[in-house]
């Protein structure tokens, strides 16, 4: 969103002709050219991209395992443990002589994972709640709606704690915890969405050739909000890195020996005042690229499909 | 109006009942108990304990009991946790102070927030654009669990100018910290938005016209652009302003302000059934206000929306 | 929680002996001549967000423990190094068997002037076992042996049948169930402090600062849960004269990291060190950083119930081979690093009169531990070919953590074994380590009093605390036996040696208390392996 380079004058997602498949590739093309001349977001893609190999490719550059401890590092971490060429910590090591290299580029990958399913699962629920409720109207629409109202005004942290206690800690319950919250915001965008989209004569059109309901939204209605949804997922990314953080830092996130991004920069925050640096600082400098560049992706996205709601 | 307000909270009574149901079951099926801790408590202790509490009941007749004690008494029950002390209490002491630092948390990034979003928007594709947006951004993703040691580290060790932490009534000294913690989270967000439904406006024929017409450049913005433009902002800062004053854990645990959030999660964590449902119903009230007010809000500043 | 202290075995025996009065001096803060103290006297002292109550009789652990002993005086105080000297009684009598014991109390004030008198404590008695009263420690009266006092928080007998009266105002005669020579030693505790009723009678709000009436060096000023806890001296305290400290401050921080912070700028006179930066405060503040024995030992509980879900570990051999695998000097010098002792065996080495006995695996080098290790677990079956998978679970926190990282990674590289790290909330891990679902788990026991069998009788079959669920009949004859021992250190060898033997538990360290403390601060109880510290006790120096 650096550089703004919106285009007023180009379709926008309302005026999209969007009766036809066919039809519609020419406004995926059309955004993408206007994506490509937005600097900010095709630098900050292509950072992404190599943020994302690097965590493919980088763990065959790794000396030690996320889990491996360094005996000769223990109990001097503070001189042993500093980043080094020599000693395979690229990174450095942990406080109990584990090889950061490794467990960054780990945390990385969860942080992301966690980002992209969170907000997977944003697009599949949300979507398909919102657009249903959208599409009926009416008593369904409202109790619907209503319940997402109900659900917002429960505290989540509240709710997530609790189903981390009940449940235990695991991969899945992140997942389900951070999904259950995440996809409240999108199912009301898609409502909104909906409920213009339904009046539009191409849906009328299937409408009065008796297209089954379940037809009409995934064919006709479901196609025409991918724009709003891709844009409002790249941006549920950030936004799920840093619960994901906060969930960590509460002390409910994934098992060790497994980490994330924001299991290490809890870690090291509590260790910078002691000269141990760079436990915080390498984590902390993947974290803040990674929601950087996501933001500038998703406003990039934004200006590219220019929608009028958001 | 006013019709509209009473449909809300007639909506509101139900949904805060689904809540209390709702929390108060999932409570219970926490392993552990209010009363364990290391050293195990022989059986009748407990007994004595559940009797005290009326924990010995049938759930149904603990739920009943309670909905009729909060509706028709307004009393919480005794905390748990805090054997001498009421959920009232609790509350009592722990709201204000995580209202007064969520508050002055909520004006500065709301106003430090529109002010970075419009000079970006004014100055597009500038320096002061880049600037601003760049500077809100850093400031939101980093955690503010980095964020409040890093400040206690300079501003208490280093520069010695502001304590590391306490409340101490309410002294400006001490709440400086704690806001500007929890402001910079929310900072980017603001900016973003106010940016973009800017420069919306910005580009809308009336303005055009107003520039047109030569007013001057300040008039514009201020007289004829941010009313609207502030539209989405608005809707933004009511979810804002309930995780400020609610979402306040990492404050509470770094600044030892004694406020709601940690309340809250000390007694989710030590299962103390009674704090976590009286906060839970505070919170969930808050929030359906605030949704309340924003709906307001947002229908004097557009007129067009009927409510 | 801690109870009192250290009463030297020769002091025992001068009070099983001696059945007549034993007066001692009273302690308060011992300012030598000459010092010059500073002009502001106030102490400030880190605690955890943990300040639950502060009515004597609901008190449950250490920190809140810390303040109540400000606030209220109990018959009898523990000294600098933990033996007890006289609070609120003067002296007392005992009869022959330990089983009366009759207080003579000296002129002490209420905060509101009124006099402390020994129908004060029969009142704080009776409430503590009292069921209304709901409180956790209400056993600790039976437990110290008061007469009925189990049979009253049962219910079936009323709390006025407890085996405390007062004779008049200055004499209270408290009789036990059984002897007990160390009885004078449980008296610090909060659970026997005397309350005033029509304080009390005020209902939930007497602990509020405009309510509280208390008998000790200080009074409540403010009590804001969370934040902090402000004490003032109290001009109505018997021994006010000797009382140096204006005001003492409970500042609550709950990262160890923020205390030390604050510590350094000066917001707070003590605090804690967090794991493994001892060596290095101690190099750069030699004179504040100090390291002291604690009363506690950690530990891992290996289910030995039937519902053990891993078979593996119903082999003795498998046990053994775990536990020698350990190197605990890894732990202790390389992760720990604040003066912590490895530990082969339960009972903490500086439990007053115990003998530590020989136990094999301590005296033998890390490379033989893990070379019979090694050949244990081939004997078992195991091996690198033929792994074994562990779970292991621990309550969420950074120490914890660190050890089991460190324990699986030797256990993997030594044995092959792989140990599934279960990270779950305190709440959780009591649950599951009561219900005796889990195959490992994390643990530590701290003494409640200064004799051995406050951590031996936890491998009593019938013990609630026993969460390995540990059935051994030598074992139960054993502690039975010791109660009524000339020397039970005789039983006490043969119960180690049993447990070193069938390995319930796998005993990893002893604990230090680590802290950083102002070097103007004076009188801290640095010889009290429990660290009860009062705050009449401290005084600060002028720099």
């Amino acid at each position: 969103m650096l550089a703004d380079n919106r285009i007023k004058t180009v379709t926008s997602l309302e005026a999209a002709p969007a009766e036809l498949p066919t039809k519609g590739r020419s406004l995926w093309r059309d955004a993408g050219r206007r994506f490509m001349a937005n600097k900010a977001a095709l630098t900050s893609l292509i950072v992404l991209i190599g943020v994302v190999l690097f965590t493919i490719v980088g763990p065959y550059f790794a000396k030690w395992s996320i889990e491996k401890v360094d005996w000769s590092v223990v109990g001097n971490v503070l001189h042993a443990g500093a980043p080094s060429l020599e000693t395979g910590h690229y990174f450095g090591t942990d406080e109990v002589g584990r090889d950061l290299y490794s467990r960054v580029i780990q945390g990385t990958q969860i942080s992301l994972l966690v980002g992209l399913v969170g907000s997977a699962i944003a697009v599949i629920v949300g979507t398909i709640y919102g657009a249903v409720a959208g599409y009926f109207g009416g008593r369904l629409d409202s109790a619907m709606m209503r319940l997402v109202d109900i659900i917002y005004s429960i505290p989540y942290m509240f709710i997530l704690i609790l189903l981390l206690i009940v449940f235990g800690r695991s991969f899945i319950m992140l997942f389900v915890g951070i999904g259950l919250i995440s996809w409240l915001g999108m199912s009301r965008v898609v409502r909104g969405q909906t409920l213009t989209l339904k009046n539009r004569e191409f849906v009328e059109a299937a409408i009065a050739t008796g297209s089954k309901p379940r037809d009409v939204i995934f064919r006709h209605i479901v196609p025409n909000l991918l724009g709003i949804v891709a844009i409002y997922a790249t941006l549920l990314v950030p936004e799920m890195i840093l619960l994901e953080s906060f969930i960590s830092f509460l002390g409910l996130g994934v098992q060790e020996p497994n980490t994330s991004l924001g299991a290490l920069i809890s870690e090291g925050a509590q260790t910078m005042q002691y000269g141990t640096y760079w436990q915080l600082a390498f984590p902390l400098v993947f974290f803040i690229t990674i929601l950087f560049t996501f933001f500038f992706v998703g406003d990039g996205l934004r200006d590219a499909l220019d929608p009028k709601d958001r | 109006m006013i019709q509209f307000i009473l449909k809300r909270l007639a909506v509101a009574i139900p949904t805060l009942l689904v809540l209390i149901v709702v929390s108060f079951f999932l409570m219970k099926m926490a392993p552990g108990n209010p009363f364990a801790g290391e050293k195990t408590v022989p059986q009748s202790v407990l007994d004595n304990i559940y009797a005290r509490y009326g924990l010995d009941k049938p759930e149904w007749q603990q739920l009943a009991e309670y909905i009729y004690n909060v509706v028709f008494r307004f009393d919480f029950g005794p905390s748990f946790q805090y054997r001498d002390r009421t959920v009232n209490d609790i509350i009592a002491q722990g709201f204000p102070v995580t209202f007064t630092y969520g508050a002055w948390a909520f004006v500065a990034a709301s106003v430090i927030g529109i002010a970075l979003g419009v000079v970006a928007a004014v100055r597009q594709n500038s320096w002061a654009d880049y600037l601003s947006v760049g500077f809100s951004i850093g400031a939101q993703v980093v955690p503010n669990f980095v964020m409040a040691p890093i400040l206690v580290l300079v501003f208490t060790l280093w520069l010695r100018w502001l304590p590391g932490g306490g409340w101490n009534g309410g002294h400006w000294s001490n709440v400086v910290l704690p806001v500007v913690a929890l402001a910079t989270s929310y900072f980017a967000n603001i900016a973003r938005i106010t940016r973009s439904s800017m420069l919306e406006v910005l580009g809308s024929n009336y303005i055009r016209t107003a520039r047109a017409k030569g007013l001057p450049g300040w008039k514009v913005i201020f007289g004829h652009a941010l009313r609207p433009a502030l539209l989405p902002v608005v809707s933004y800062l009511g979810p804002v302003f309930v995780g400020m004053v609610t979402g306040s854990v990492v404050i509470d645990l770094y600044f030892s302000t004694g406020g709601i959030g940690q309340a809250f999660v000390n007694s989710a964590l030590n299962r103390d059934y009674s704090t976590i449902l009286g906060i839970t119903i505070l919170l969930g009230a808050l929030t359906i206000t605030a949704n309340l007010v924003v709906d307001v809000l947002y229908a004097w500043i557009d007129p067009k929306i009927e409510l | 929680m801690m109870i009192t202290q250290t009463l030297k075995a020769a002091m025992v025996a001068a009070a099983l002996l001696s059945a007549t009065a034993l007066t001692a001096p009273a302690y308060a803060a011992m300012v030598p001549e000459g010092t010059k103290l500073a002009a502001e006297q106030v102490f400030k002292y880190r605690v955890l967000d943990n300040i639950n109550t502060l009515d004597p009789q609901l008190v449950e652990d250490v920190d809140t423990s810390a303040v109540v002993r400000s606030l209220f005086e109990g018959l009898y105080n523990s000294g600098p190094d933990g033996e007890p000297v006289p609070g609120v009684a003067e002296s007392y009598d005992v009869n022959e068997d330990n089983t009366v014991y009759t207080f003579h109390l000296r002129d002490a004030k209420w905060s509101n002037g009124e006099p402390v008198i020994a129908g004060d404590f029969v009142y704080a008695w009776q409430r503590a076992v009292t069921p209304e009263t709901a409180s956790n420690y209400a056993y600790f009266v039976g437990l110290v042996g008061v007469v009925n006092a189990d049979a009253i928080v049962a219910g079936e007998k009323k709390p006025e049948e407890l085996g405390v009266k007062a004779i008049d105002d200055k004499t209270l005669e408290v009789t036990l169930s059984f002897s007990s020579p160390w009885f004078i030693r449980t008296l610090s505790h909060a659970t026997l402090f005397p309350t005033y009723k029509a304080s009390v009678d005020k209902g939930i709000d007497w602990t509020k600062p405009e309510n509280m009436v208390s008998n000790g060096a200080f009074t409540l000023a403010e009590n804001t849960p969370g934040e902090r806890v402000v004490l003032k001296r109290n001009p109505n305290y018997w021994d006010n004269e000797h009382t140096v400290l204006e005001e003492v401050q409970f500042l609550t921080i709950n990262d160890e990291n923020q205390g030390l912070t604050r510590w350094r700028a000066g917001e707070v006179d003590q605090t804690d060190v967090p794991a493994g930066q001892y060596p290095a405060l101690k190099a750069e503040l030699p004179d504040n950083t100090f390291s002291v024995p604690q009363f506690c030992t950690y530990y891992f509980s290996v289910n030995m119930t039937d519902k053990q879900p891993n078979a593996a570990l119903a082999d003795v051999k498998v046990r053994e081979a775990l536990s020698l695998a350990i190197d605990r000097d890894v732990i202790v010098n390389g992760i720990l690093q604040g003066g912590q002792q490895p530990a082969y065996s339960f009972t903490h080495p500086l439990t007053a009169g115990f003998t530590m006995p020989e136990i094999a695996a301590a005296a033998m080098t890390q490379e033989e531990r893990d070379a019979k290790a090694v050949a244990l677990m081939t004997e078992a079956g195991f091996s690198k070919d033929n792994p074994l998978t562990i779970n292991y679970i621990y309550n969420t926190s950074e120490a914890h953590k660190k050890i089991a990282t460190v324990v699986s990674q030797m256990w993997k590289e030594k044995l092959g074994v792989t140990m599934n790290l279960q990270d779950m909330e305190f709440q959780t891990l009591l649950d599951t380590r009561h219900s005796k679902t889990y195959e490992l788990a994390r643990n530590a026991w701290c003494g409640d009093y200064n004799e051995a069998s406050t951590f031996l009788s936890l491998l009593d079959s019938k013990s609630e605390q026993n969460d390995q669920g540990y059935a051994n009949a030598d074992v139960d004859s054993w502690l039975a036996a010791s109660k009524t021992a000339e020397d039970p250190n005789v039983q006490y060898a043969e119960i180690e040696a049993q447990a070193a033997k069938d390995v319930p538990i796998m005993p990893i360290y002893f604990y230090a208390k680590v802290f950083m403390q102002n070097a103007d601060v004076k009188g801290w109880p640095y010889d009290d392996v429990e660290q009860n510290w009062y705050a009449k006790d401290l005084y600060k120096v002028a720099e």
